[in-house]
């Protein structure tokens, strides 16, 4: 099981979810975007375009490592790992 | 009957109820997220709010309360295999640089909602697609007609089509050059009658409620275009409306002027009046029941988008455009450079109500005649429309 942590933003958007410990399974990123929806109906939409592709200004880090599969979401994920998604800065 | 007035704007959704003899606004939600356009359906009484999140995407946002609370409505997505022709950028289209680029559709942006009277809800989306509910909003349907005309390159779920499109794009597009519609009417006396306005393509009609549509820009003139009467000329009308007792007139503010029309679209007559500021702006509105009585808000000029010698005033015609009035009580008439975007001037009965870029709102009670502002210091509206 993934942990997963959350930018502040999306707690705004999916309350449920907050002060929870999220734990989805799965091997690979898209798994994990598939645990959250299941936890939290919508939030793949938000994370994700109808394509499937991870939005342009959202990221999603592995430990300290960027994915870098950002159209199929194939990173692979292990048990222990710990998932951080979050909105990118891009300045401003 | 007292009426609200709905705003939808950079940083929330606000109500603007007249207590007690004044006007007060109150937010009512989504705090701190813009709010491209923000209605309530006659039909339901659902309040419907068309967000755009930034990083999150575009969402549809209802409440079913009155506004008290607030949910994620099912949300609006391109079908799979859903393509469209991008246009090259105006800044890319050197030699050998001017080919459309065919792209898979995702939504981009929320633009307009509209609803129709058997309870049909539309909304206008970038790039350039016309959803439909028929059942409150619980499912919606791209509308492939329009999505695979062939001015915009024909079927491309079916193969590659005709390898161009005659739409161009917006610079609403959010990052993307791509086309949007912005303005959807329904002919209350005809609900099969559906017209949209699209930035970059000009005024599209149907008769058979959105089975077939057809191209209606004859009249119009595009000051940019080598040909600004050719029917594909790039023609960008910025806000289109219908009477509703006299749906055959029809009126669209227009980047190149302000235009009308007495068939039904089949013809638009321009009626800008320069000399009166009457020729660039963004929003028009059209009387309930004459359709020869109109309001727009001037700008200067595309190039140059602000109120005109830094004062802000309502311009209205009763008579099909023929002579134009300018109306600046109540208004600021010095140091304004105030906008009016396209969608955040509305009317009701002897109600208007208009908010612009600088968070202003004004709302008059005679029909424009004597002005006061109910509101500054709002984030910069979006929408304005009065239940």
């Amino acid at each position: 099981m993934a942990r997963v942590d959350l930018t502040h933003h999306l707690y705004q958007f999916f309350p449920q979810l907050n002060g929870k410990t999220i734990e989805v399974p799965g091997s690979t990123i898209g798994d994990v975007i598939q645990g959250l929806e299941t936890l939290a109906p919508g939030i793949g939409f938000y994370v994700c375009d109808e394509r499937g592709r991870l939005r342009q200004h959202v990221n999603i880090y592995i430990g300290e490592e960027r994915v870098s599969d950002r159209t199929t979401l194939t990173d692979l994920v292990a048990p222990q790992s710990r998932v951080l998604i979050v909105q990118a800065l891009s300045g401003g | 009957m007292t009426h609200t007035v709905l705003l939808g704007t950079r940083k929330g959704t606000f109500f603007i109820e007249k207590i007690a003899g004044r006007w007060r606004p109150r937010l009512v939600g989504h705090a701190g997220v813009g709010v491209n356009f923000f209605d309530r359906d006659p039909t339901t009484g659902t309040y419907w709010a068309a967000l755009g999140h930034g990083h999150w995407g575009a969402k549809l946002s209802r409440s079913t309360d009155g506004g008290v609370t607030w949910k994620d409505a099912p949300q609006i997505r391109y079908p799979e295999g859903s393509r469209h022709y991008m246009p090259p950028p105006p800044s890319e289209t050197g030699p050998g640089e001017g080919a459309p680029t065919l792209k898979d559709a995702t939504l981009l942006k929320l633009w307009v909602m509209a609803f129709g009277p058997a309870g049909q809800i539309f909304v206008g989306t970038i790039p350039g697609g016309l959803f439909v509910s028929r059942d409150g909003g619980e499912n919606f349907e791209l509308n492939r007609p329009l999505w695979n005309h062939e001015s915009r390159g024909g079927d491309l779920f079916a193969g590659t089509g005709n390898g161009t499109t005659k739409w161009y794009g917006t610079p609403a597009a959010e990052g993307e050059f791509a086309p949007g519609i912005h303005s959807i009417a329904v002919d209350p006396k005809n609900p099969k009658r559906i017209l949209v306005a699209i930035s970059t393509a000009g005024v599209f009609e149907s008769l058979d409620g959105g089975n077939s549509w057809r191209v209606r820009n004859k009249g119009l003139t595009m000051d940019y275009s080598p040909d600004p009467t050719a029917e594909w000329a790039g023609h960008d009308p910025h806000a289109l409306v219908l009477c509703p007792a006299q749906p055959n007139h029809v009126w669209q503010q227009n980047h190149c002027g302000v235009f009308t029309s007495s068939d039904s679209a089949a013809s638009w007559r321009k009626v800008s009046h320069p000399h009166q500021g009457v020729h660039f702006g963004f929003p028009v509105a059209v009387d309930d029941a004459d359709g020869r009585t109109a309001w727009v808000v001037p700008g200067v000029a595309d190039s140059h988008r602000t109120a005109i010698n830094g004062a802000l005033f309502v311009a209205h015609t009763k008579d099909g455009g023929e002579s134009w009035e300018q109306l600046r009580q109540g208004l600021p008439q010095e140091h304004a450079y105030d906008v009016v975007y396209r969608h955040a001037l509305a009317i009701q009965g002897d109600l208007l109500a208009f908010g612009s870029t600088t968070g202003n709102v004004y709302v008059s009670e005679d029909r424009g005649h004597r002005w006061q502002a109910v509101a500054n210091n709002l984030p910069p509206v979006y929408s304005v429309r009065i239940r």
